[in-house]
């Protein structure tokens, strides 16, 4: 019983990082200028990164024949974990950077809580990956606030985004009964308590940036439970063709 | 208006105590996003410890053309070199 709320924990910790790698990697030779390109697509490695880790450790608990790779790949839609935010398609460079600073600030927020889980493995995990984490957030806040304080076109283009993606940005709070466990047995932190610090940090950045949160927002639930956007059909069909296609294939 | 980022010359710093060294150059909007995009672009094998970017424009480079002038007058002033002195055995490492 503890193990399987474990392993769902890690699905869900590992989840929202995969998604949105592979979010990532889609642009992965059509970032805007080669810079930015390999930038975006090392946040994505990073991610993929710290994926690993968390699967690995969710495929000794499954046993059998399990591994990082079959929990990555072979599950139905329902069976992921990760929220709206990440599953939100590239609209455009705006799109992109919002929405990588709307996890980043909850994602850095997360592992400096989980390096003091009781969960000796999260914390070794969250050690290793918080410089990674905070080195995304610098990236992204940096791009935020060029994109507001930028011209006029990326400055809307900012507050497009923005206003397309807030809505999406509280289900990362919303404990479904898995992070729920792991809060009270002290191996994830409470996420409601980490909202205020998560809404002071966005609202600072955005204030640099000129930019400002839509006054009325309708907040989306329900990815992290299993009902996906219809974006996760596609994402999903590309990132497990090859596994479906060629069951257990190895390269 | 031009829509290119400008170019910045990528000086790292391979590890502590050795001098920054010009690696390449990049194009980035400001400061900052040169030195992150350096960070991504020549460091993410562990090359470096230090990234100093310099946006091309304030560097002040000789004139090809005039390489004759500047360089080969040099050419024949072999005792520039301090290679006429006989070394003492006791010294090393010369």
């Amino acid at each position: 019983m503890l193990q399987e709320k474990l392993y769902d924990y890690l699905l869900h910790l590992g989840d929202n990082s995969m998604i949105l790698g592979q979010r990532l990697g889609e642009l992965c030779g059509h970032g805007p200028e080669l810079e930015t390109d390999i930038a975006l697509t090392n946040i994505s490695l990073d991610l993929f990164g710290q994926v690993r880790n968390y699967f690995q450790a969710a495929a000794q608990i499954k046993g059998g024949d399990a591994t990082e790779d079959s929990v990555a790949m072979q599950r139905y839609e329902h069976e992921y974990k990760n929220t709206y935010l990440v599953e939100q398609p590239n609209e455009d460079f705006a799109h992109v950077l919002v929405r990588q600073f709307f996890f980043d600030v909850y994602h850095q927020l997360m592992l400096n809580e989980l390096m003091n889980s009781k969960n000796e493995t999260l914390v070794a995990i969250a050690k290793k990956s918080i410089k990674e984490v905070n080195y995304h957030v610098d990236f992204s806040s940096t791009w935020v606030k060029r994109l507001g304080d930028g011209t006029e076109e990326s400055h809307e283009k900012a507050q497009t985004a923005v206003n397309t993606l807030w809505r999406y940005s509280m289900e990362l709070f919303k404990a479904t009964e898995t992070e729920s466990w792991a809060a009270e047995s002290g191996v994830g932190p409470d996420l409601n308590q980490l909202k205020s610090v998560y809404l002071e940090r966005v609202s600072s950045i955005l204030k640099e940036a000129t930019l400002s949160l839509p006054e009325e927002t309708v907040f989306q639930y329900g990815a992290k439970t299993g009902r996906h956007s219809e974006n996760m059909g596609y994402i999903l069909a590309e990132f497990q063709y090859m596994q479906r296609a060629y069951p257990n294939m190895k390269w | 208006m031009n829509k290119e980022w400008p170019i910045w010359e990528i000086f790292i710093r391979s590890k502590n105590g050795l001098e920054h060294r010009h690696c390449g150059s990049l194009h980035a909007a400001d400061e900052e996003m040169a030195i992150q995009n350096a960070r991504d672009v020549y460091t993410r094998r562990q090359e470096g410890v230090s990234i100093w970017v310099v946006e091309s424009k304030h560097i002040t480079a000789s004139n090809p053309e005039k390489n004759g002038e500047m360089f080969e007058p040099a050419a024949d002033k072999v005792y520039r070199h301090p290679t006429f002195y006989e070394l003492p055995d006791e010294i090393k490492h010369m």
